[in-house]
């Protein structure tokens, strides 16, 4: 009996032995040299994997980083300048400040919804639907509404306006550019949040000639150059029948805003004018993602546009 | 006029739909509901219905309380799923109530926790009818004997299945193929009759919802096999037509096996499947310590389906 | 019967304008003609603001490889050279035209006597194929010249003509061969010529009895022309199935007809060919089919390029029925839905088909049951429900190792399938996706 146990005993721990040194043996052969400062940087990041930054996802943007030993030319825009400083501290090197940044969905929901032209029946896929025709609205250039870019964002940062056009989420949005990307006719774009949250952008991306556009929807950009005129710090520029509002020299006088007159560049974060009436429309309810909305009107209005 | 549509083409559709292939499975397990009344009689008829019941109930409660989903019981997967079940379990009383208990961890755990029809690797009646075998064995194996047609009582005396018997050592006396062709044994109340079990499948092959890929290869496999153990040693091993006569074989061949959702897609994958059912049978008839196989056959295959899947690839055009 | 090897579906066929002869549909006050009515870039206008054109003269020029002529299909002044959207609301370069008159090209034979010798070299028919701005009319609008260059070191060994009108609805192949069995069969000595190639197949699917008898009766005095009569199933008249029902051969993944030896063109282009070689009439008519289970009177109509989708429903049915839910050019199965009907038509439209709001819509998508009807529906052996899966989890590399460029979109699975998954549409976002890779791969 004893002697069985002994056996046992001995064959078990050689056999331990044995392994040890194999894995032994094994992990010096294939030990993998990394940088613990990856490990580190990694772990100050957001770790939403988002891909903003053009990199694989967190993991891969801090390699960049370390192997770089510099942020030049990466960031990670969720994590914003405060991660953007961490990291600098880490790796010991400078850190540019960048201008935070914020989602801007150009199309007006003026012609979705009851203007609807047709019924688009098929694939709920933005890139596909833009592969078959113009998409409901009838505007080449505009949003089709199938909730791609809602499908891409990792913050749960856009959604679908009742108008059929999404509808950013100013305080939730990092700037990844997921949605930017998913797109299939670029209407979305990153832009500066600005002062105090206050931007003035040309929310309309149709380059048809001035008369076709406003047949297509009246809210539409008609490249008339009024705009471009009455700015003091020449930031809007016109080109291929739709202007174009450069973020980094407005200042956001607001001028334009009142010359347009199609009504297609939007302010966002000013005060509401006390006098605007907003009229309850009467078939809100009706609308099937009004639940999902529960910002009273006039508030959405500062969030979205 | 409205809006136009607008869509890529295709811009017609077949009339297929799941709806219109569950319902006419239902159809084609009518036959054998039939039969399971005709010999056990009000008993048959009660544990059908409570297990339809059962199973739609769960399905429609599941949906609307834990999932959030809109109702899909119209679509008539889970009436099969009660079907099959009741045709799983023996017609006695109690099972009124354990069918019940059945039912819940068929749609429960078998179907709606993967996400609901579609989305489940196991067959959802076979999940539970394994359930009530391991947890109710006295009961599960309780089988009312045969008497005469559409026995009205609910006190009916019991005795072995032929396999049952079989296992004990007593070879099947007095069952003559006849009676197990037709149905007159004793059994699960819905897999005893042959003959209805086939006239369901024929329908379905019919209407181009199973084809005879799964079905003819498990049976033949199954005959196959059991016929070289017969021919090695007929004292020890069953004769090869009983033991596809008998037993689940013909049920789970025809309408469990043939689960659209939990059997591969390719013709190729269908015949690794149908084959694999028939081989694993047999092999738990004959040694392994239950008198039937086929359910636990049948979900060991649904575990290999999505490798199958991957393997199995349909021929292509330019091959 | 012959017929391809796999897959395939059998849709409702809905010939019910087969007993409409073709009518002539006239020309409007003002015709627009797009530039790009074929596959490739667009040609470009040699025409500006003012000029006089005469019908068949030439107005667009192809400069690129991929690229067809296009012809004045009326004659009058040139208004504008500008944008024009297409039936899909999209602008396209066109040539607008004010209609003055009729009048042709000299050139053009107008006379109605059929002219049976053809004198020409394969060399000169190729490049009478590129002056007179002939596409393939089954639906690609493939340049015809290019097909028909076969490229040094493969060898055309049949030429096949598809008359299989497989899409539901389509009846204007069948009209042609009814009422010019003759001509077709001209054009189809023509291209049989320019290839150097035995024989020449007529492929007729077998629900159009008389065409195949009229024809069969016709090839007799013809050399080399044989008519194949096959079995009806969808999408027989798709190139590669065509090709194995008839020779019995495989065009392999990503490769060409030609490769196989083989070169088809569709029998409304042979028709058109017997036109340009022989008449000299440059393609400014389509054949099309105005069709529709709720329309009162069903027709097929001659239409010069250019007219508007509005102006044959007007001229044929008067307007739309109350009940339409969609338009389609095209057949049911491939072809595409029809938003801006203030659209010219275009070089290969072969149908306006009306559907009731009832049948147009799609019924709503359930869950995958893995039926697998998907799988042998398709008649390239592809596996549809798994590219729907790849698609949605955007893992395009895979769906390229599974094949998906072969997909011919035929639209068999989204047919069988009865879950009413959009498995063409999302296959065809995944070709899309692959076609992207690859391009940035580059």
């Amino acid at each position: 009996m004893t002697q069985q146990i002994l056996i046992a005993v001995i064959v078990l721990g050689a056999l331990g032995i044995l392994f040890a040194v194999v894995l032994y043996i094994v992990a010096q052969k294939f030990k993998v040299v990394e940088d613990p400062l990856i490990d580190e940087v990694a772990e100050v990041l957001p770790g939403a994997n988002c891909g903003g930054c053009g990199k694989a996802g967190c993991r891969a943007f801090a390699e960049a980083c370390v192997s770089q030993h510099s942020l030049e030319g990466l960031r990670c825009a969720p994590g914003g300048d405060a991660v953007a400083a961490k990291i600098a501290e880490l790796l010991g090197c400078a850190v540019e400040q960048g201008e935070p940044q914020v989602a801007v969905v150009r199309c007006n929901p003026a012609n979705c919804g009851d203007k609807r032209k047709s019924n688009y029946d098929g694939l709920r896929s933005c890139a596909f639907q833009n592969t078959v025709y113009t998409g409901e609205s009838g505007c080449p250039f505009g949003c089709l509404g199938c909730g791609d870019c809602v499908a891409a964002c990792q913050f749960d940062a856009i959604h679908m306006g009742e108008n059929g056009v999404p509808v950013v989420d100013a305080d939730k949005c990092t700037a990844c550019g997921a949605c930017a990307k998913a797109c299939p006719r670029r209407i979305i774009e990153l832009r500066n949040k600005g002062k105090k949250d206050r931007r003035v952008y040309v929310s309309c991306v149709n380059k048809e000639k001035g008369a076709v556009a406003m047949k297509t929807c009246a809210n539409a950009c008609i490249g008339c150059g009024k705009c471009a005129k009455v700015c003091p710090m020449e930031a809007i520029t016109v080109e291929g029948n739709v202007s174009y509002i450069d973020y980094k020299k407005c200042i956001a006088c607001r001028k334009c805003v009142t010359e347009c007159p199609t009504k297609a560049i939007k302010d966002v974060g000013f005060p509401a004018p006390a006098v605007k009436p907003a009229p309850k429309p009467a078939e809100a309810p009706a609308a099937p993602v009004a639940e999902k909305v529960e910002i009273p009107v006039a508030e959405k209005v500062e969030v979205k546009n | 006029m409205s809006l136009l549509n607008i869509s890529g083409s295709p811009h017609v559709h077949s009339d297929e739909s799941t709806k219109k292939i569950m319902w006419r499975v239902n159809a084609a397990l009518v036959p054998a509901l039939l039969c399971a009344i005709a010999y056990f009689g009000i008993n048959a008829l009660l544990v059908s219905i409570v297990s339809v019941l059962a199973c739609v109930l769960f399905q429609w409660l599941i949906e609307k309380f834990i999932m959030k989903v809109p109702s899909t019981v119209s679509d008539g997967s889970a009436v099969v799923t009660g079907l099959l079940l009741a045709f799983n379990v023996p017609a006695t009383v109690d099972m009124l109530w354990i069918v019940v208990i059945g039912a819940l961890v068929a749609i429960g755990i078998g179907k709606m926790s993967f996400g609901g029809l579609g989305k489940n690797p196991f067959n959802p009646a076979i999940v539970g009818r394994i359930f009530l075998l391991i947890s109710f064995p006295v009961q599960m194996t309780t089988w009312p004997q045969v008497g005469g047609l559409f026995p009205m009582t609910f006190d009916v005396p019991t005795g072995a299945t032929p396999l049952g018997a079989f296992k004990e050592g007593a070879l099947g006396e007095g069952v003559t193929f006849m009676d197990a062709f037709l149905g007159h044994i004793g059994g699960s109340m819905g897999e005893v009759s042959a003959i209805a079990i086939l006239l369901g499948a024929a329908y379905l092959c019919w209407k181009k919802i199973i084809t005879w890929h799964i079905p003819v290869t498990f049976i033949g496999t199954a005959f196959v096999f059991s016929a070289i153990l017969w021919l090695v040693n007929p004292e020890t091993y069953m004769d090869p037509l009983m033991t596809i006569l008998t037993g689940g074989i013909m049920l789970g061949a025809c309408f469990m096996a043939t689960d659209m959702v939990t059997s591969p897609m390719a013709k190729s994958g269908q015949l690794i499947f149908g084959f694999g059912c028939g081989l694993l049978t047999i092999i738990i008839r004959n040694w392994g310590s239950y008198p039937e196989g086929v359910s636990f056959a049948i979900l060991i295959m649904n575990s290999v389906t999505p490798l199958l899947n991957r393997w199995c690839k349909p021929k292509r055009f330019a091959e | 019967m012959k017929t391809f090897r796999m897959g395939g579906v059998h849709p409702e066929e809905n010939k019910i304008s087969n007993d409409a002869a073709i009518e002539v549909v006239p020309v409007g006050k003002q015709m627009v003609v797009l530039m790009n009515q074929h596959l490739g870039a667009p040609a470009t206008p040699v025409v500006q603001k003012g000029d006089k054109v005469k019908v068949g003269q030439l107005i667009g020029e192809a400069q690129a490889f991929m690229c067809a002529n296009v012809h004045s299909p009326v004659s009058g002044t040139v208004l504008k050279v500008d944008t024009c959207k297409d039936a899909f609301g999209l602008a396209k370069p066109a040539v607008y035209i004010t209609v003055e008159g009729d009048e042709w090209m000299e050139t053009i034979d107008r006379t109605p006597d059929i002219k049976r010798e053809c004198a020409l070299e394969p060399k000169e028919i190729v490049a009478k194929l590129k002056e007179m701005g002939i596409v393939g009319l089954g639906g690609a609008t493939f340049p015809a010249h290019i097909k028909y260059s076969v490229p040094e070191g493969k060898k055309a060994e049949y030429l096949i003509i598809n008359a299989a009108e497989c899409e539901p609805y389509l009846t204007s192949d069948y009209r042609v061969m009814m009422e010019h069995a003759e001509e077709v069969c001209i054009g189809v000595s023509i291209l049989r010529k320019a290839l150097g190639v035995p024989n020449a197949y007529i492929g007729i699917e077998s629900n159009k009895p008389l065409a195949i008898k009229k024809m069969q009766e016709t090839a007799k005095q013809f050399e080399g022309i044989i008519i194949e009569p096959l079995k009806v199933k969808y999408p027989q008249g798709a190139e590669k199935q065509l090709i194995n029902a008839v020779t019995g051969r495989k065009v392999g993944s990503g490769k060409l007809p030609i490769d196989s030896g083989c070169v088809v063109s569709n029998l409304g282009t042979s028709f058109a060919v017997y036109e340009a070689i022989q008449k000299n009439k440059p393609l400014i008519e389509n054949i099309l089919t105005v069709t529709g289970k709720d329309l009162k009177t069903q027709h097929n109509c001659l239409v010069r390029i250019g007219t508007t989708y509005n102006e044959i429903i007007s001229h044929t049915i008067g307007q739309l029925p109350e009940s339409t839910g969609k338009v389609i050019s095209g057949g049911t199965m491939m072809g595409k839905a029809v938003v801006n009907l203030d659209a010219p038509t275009v070089k290969g439209n072969s149908s306006v088909l009306v559907m009731m709001e009832s049948e147009a819509r799609r019924a709503p998508e359930t869950n995958c049951i893995r039926c697998g009807k998907c799988a042998s529906a398709c008649p390239m052996g592809l596996e549809p429900y798994l590219f729907s899966l790849l698609v949605k989890n955007n893992r395009v590399e895979e769906s390229k190792e599974h094949n998906i460029l072969d997909c011919i979109e035929c639209g068999c699975c989204f047919f069988s399938c009865p879950a009413n998954k959009p498995l063409t549409d999302e296959i065809r976002l995944g070709k899309n996706r692959v076609r992207a890779m690859l391009a940035a791969k580059k």
